[in-house]
């Protein structure tokens, strides 16, 4: 009944090659994108920005980023969090000695920048694979932390070791600093998603997408088909880098506003980020979406109906949390280690042929 | 059936009727974590004080005080979750017992107008008040912790510290890092030799520490620790076999959890205070009774006269006489966070004060003004006895040193002031 090509007819290979080739599911991503754009700021307010889409927003963009480098690539990355502590003192570094230029560019500048120091710890990769590459991104992980507690320059010398995001605006409205009115910084993010969103999709589709999804599915083969794998692994890892680089400075300069990198961007947001490519499924941006919603909004929702419609203490329900939390990891790796895409996937069929299956 | 429709009638008369609304104490506390040790006491503390203000007094100048929890677990994200939660709820102040938190919640107490008090933790130059409007930290903040410790050691060695090697064992983060400035300012004064030592959070991790301080032998060791990095620190001490009584921590490094499980090899550690230990205070009996036996008592109720469950409610004194003074200055019981602003910029602590609230010679004389935050800095010390297992005060509370820490609080505050383009107060 729903998700049915009958009737949708294309004429144009344009047409045929849409993200959403069938009507419903297209029509659904046009409101969902009006929803979020034209509906969600007027009504927002702090808490929700704050405490649920501002973090929902970031790390969809910083779980896209590492799906394109896990999930499309091949490349096991544990360095996310020390990837997105170069972008978050990239944009600091950057906000505090150019105050005048728009944040925007401060944040895409970010992102470059990662991109850099992400290619250049992704160099081994040409060498080595699996679970080594693993323990070298690792390596990235410590030593990146370690350099921004370590070398003053990066935090301008404050006495604390912390970096305070001062107040910044672009096009004049105020988007950084405690002033910063909910509806801007949300959109501020959204903006960001979308096109990183649209991005990511066109190259994944695209030859350079092609390129990457041939070194991860056999390397040699690929090798010999004629794809590049210097080319294909450092792309590969400068887009991801990007995407990082950018999550983490929104992370900082919209989200946070103060940071201390061992707390912040430490191996648990590697783990994070990690867990929700693999939960929301890899290879896919709708799963970046999934993973970070289901990981960003099921620790508040069990908070929620914990302490405040349960009245529970509050240390039993984070005990719960956790508990919670893991057994559905581990329950939906075990009914579909797909991920949410995959069940997401399953369902479209399914209502495809609903009600007559057969 | 018919009790519960009963409570639900009254339920509805009483909301119907013309109750004043609560006043609301958020308590951003930690159960859970790698510093659950130090949050659970604390907060016990604090939620037990309120909860003895309601059942003995009848509330805060009639008004009865509500305290919600939430769980930060130490956690940036999660405090700020908390914080945007628990502020639309009337919060009169915030002590999120965390200086990263706090460093969060600095720029935005001050947008939302709802006060800050961080007592002995968060960022130092907040004693401040002409740059910092809203956030408090009297009655002692790190610096004068740093010099207290100093101070401490010069009476122990006859007002000399020249040619002395001082290490700094401390958390890498930015409440670790706060007193290093000062130290290094006392070390160019006193002419001793500072090491500093960091120690990655959680802090499990020190053998390459404590293997340093082994080989360069200092003469003494601070520590700025917090959470289980306190255990394994003085366990680590204890395993070198450095003297106890030569390893002296702030605060925030000197509870009952922090030195038990080295059992009697801790015996002799020193950490400093700005409160008073034990549980020797009439406030007390009070607790016992209108609290404990009432089964009132917040989280497992084992807590009661430990260090930090002693600053906990110590933390929650000082808000209740903020909000009466408050409610004396403003004329009404029913006041707003810029009241409850006012009035713990305009709070009176001598000791007659703490001596009718049963706790005579709790904390420090002090009185807080619209130019200083921060109080007078009197900083005390204590000693471990682990035979009796107490804590007990061995150094009074007594002056740090003003004028070191005088300029570095106006040099922080100034570059604060000019990254956000403050307008000193206070004229």
């Amino acid at each position: 009944m729903f998700y049915r090509e009958a009737g949708d007819f294309k004429v144009s290979y344009e047409e045929d090659s849409q993200t959403f080739p069938i009507k419903f599911d297209r029509y659904r991503y046009y409101f969902v994108l009006a929803f979020a754009f034209l509906v969600i700021p007027f009504t927002i307010n702090d808490y929700w920005a704050n405490a649920i889409l501002l973090p929902f927003l970031i790390y969809s963009i910083a779980a896209i980023g590492l799906n394109i480098l896990v999930g499309y690539a091949g490349q096991v990355s544990l360095g996310t969090g020390g990837f997105m502590a170069v972008g978050a003192y990239a944009c600091y570094k950057l906000m505090t000695a150019f105050p005048e230029v728009s944040m925007f560019v401060h944040v895409l500048l970010a992102g470059g920048v990662t991109a850099l120091v992400c290619v250049l710890f992704g160099l081994p990769s040409l060498r080595i694979k699996g679970f080594y590459l693993a323990v070298a991104t690792l390596a990235a992980q410590f030593f990146l932390v370690w350099l921004f507690n370590r070398v003053p320059w990066f935090y301008n010398y404050s006495a604390s070791g912390q970096i305070n995001a001062p107040e910044r605006d672009v096009l004049g409205i105020v988007i950084t600093g405690p002033n910063a009115p909910a509806w801007a910084t949300y959109l501020f993010c959204l903006i960001f998603l979308t096109i990183c969103a649209l991005v990511a999709r066109n190259l994944t589709r695209g030859t350079v997408g092609r390129s990457w999804m041939a070194i991860r599915d056999m390397d040699i083969a690929a090798e010999i088909i004629g794809v590049n794998p210097l080319k294909a692994k450092l792309t590969a890892f400068a887009v991801s880098g990007f995407f990082i680089g950018v999550s983490g400075a929104l992370f900082f300069a919209i989200y946070l506003g103060a940071v201390e990198v061992g707390e912040a961007f430490g191996i648990t947001k590697s783990f994070l980020v990690l867990f929700m490519v693999i939960i929301g499924g890899l290879g896919s941006i709708f799963g970046s979406f999934a993973g970070a919603a289901f990981l960003v909004l099921l620790p508040v929702v069990l908070k929620v109906v914990g302490v405040d419609v349960l009245g529970w203490p509050t240390d039993i329900v984070a005990h719960f949390q956790l508990v919670i939390v893991g057994a559905l990891i581990v329950l939906f790796l075990i009914v579909e280690p797909h991920g949410l895409a995959q069940l997401w996937r399953v369902a479209k069929e399914k209502l495809r042929l609903w009600p007559f299956p057969h | 059936m018919k009790l519960k429709l009963t409570t639900l009638a009254l339920g509805a008369v009483m909301a119907a009727g013309p109750v004043m609304a609560d006043l609301v104490f958020p308590s951003l506390s930690y159960r859970t974590g790698p510093y659950a040790a130090g949050g659970i006491p604390f907060a016990d503390g604090y939620a037990d004080y309120f909860t003895l203000v309601n059942e003995r007094d009848g509330g805060i100048g009639g008004v009865k005080a509500k305290l919600i929890e939430c769980e930060t677990g130490y956690n940036t994200e999660k405090g700020v979750e908390c914080y945007e939660s628990t502020k639309g709820q009337g919060a009169l102040v915030y002590q999120p017992l965390s200086t990263g938190i706090t460093y969060q919640l600095i720029p935005k107490t001050a947008a939302d107008g709802i006060p800050l008090h961080t007592m002995g933790y968060g960022r130092t130059s907040a004693a401040n008040g002409k740059v910092f409007g809203n956030v408090f930290n009297y009655p002692a903040n790190y610096w004068d912790g740093a010099s207290g410790i100093i101070n401490y050691l010069l009476d122990e060695n006859g007002g000399d510290l020249k040619g002395k090697k001082i290490a700094l064992v401390y958390h890498n983060s930015a409440y670790g890092k706060e007193p290093i400035r000062t130290l290094e300012e006392l070390s160019a004064k006193h002419g001793f030799e500072l090491t500093a030592l960091p120690v990655d959070h959680p802090g499990q991790e020190q053998k390459s520490q404590w293997l340093q301080i082994r080989r360069e032998r200092p003469d003494f060791v601070m520590m700025w620790g917090w959470g289980v990095m306190n255990q394994v620190a003085i366990q680590e001490a204890a395993n070198i076999r450095f003297p106890m009584e030569n390893f002296i921590g702030v605060w925030w490094s000197g509870a009952e959890h922090d030195v038990m499980s080295a059992g009697a090899k801790a015996d002799g550690y020193k950490a400093v205070t700005f409160h008073n230990v034990g549980r020797d205070f009439p406030v007390f009996d009070d607790m016992q009774k209108y609290v404990v036996d009432a089964g009132k008592a917040a989280g497992a109720g084992d807590q009661i006269g430990n260090v930090l469950y002693n600053r906990g409610m110590y933390a929650a004194m000082l808000a209740v006489e903020a909000a009466k003074t408050a409610q004396e200055m403003h004329g009404t019981a029913d006041i707003t966070p810029a009241m409850m602003r006012d009035g713990m910029e305009a709070l009176e602590m001598p000791e007659a004060r703490m001596a009718s609230l049963g706790m005579p010679y709790f904390g420090p004389s002090f009185n807080v003004s619209c130019e200083n935050h921060g109080g007078p800095g009197l900083v005390g010390v204590t000693q471990w006895d682990a035979d009796s297992k107490t804590w007990s005060l061995i150094a009074d509370f007594q002056k740090t040193d003003g004028d070191v820490i005088k300029p570095l609080i106006e040099a922080d505050s100034a570059s604060y002031a000019s990254e956000n383009n403050i307008e000193p107060r206070c004229k």
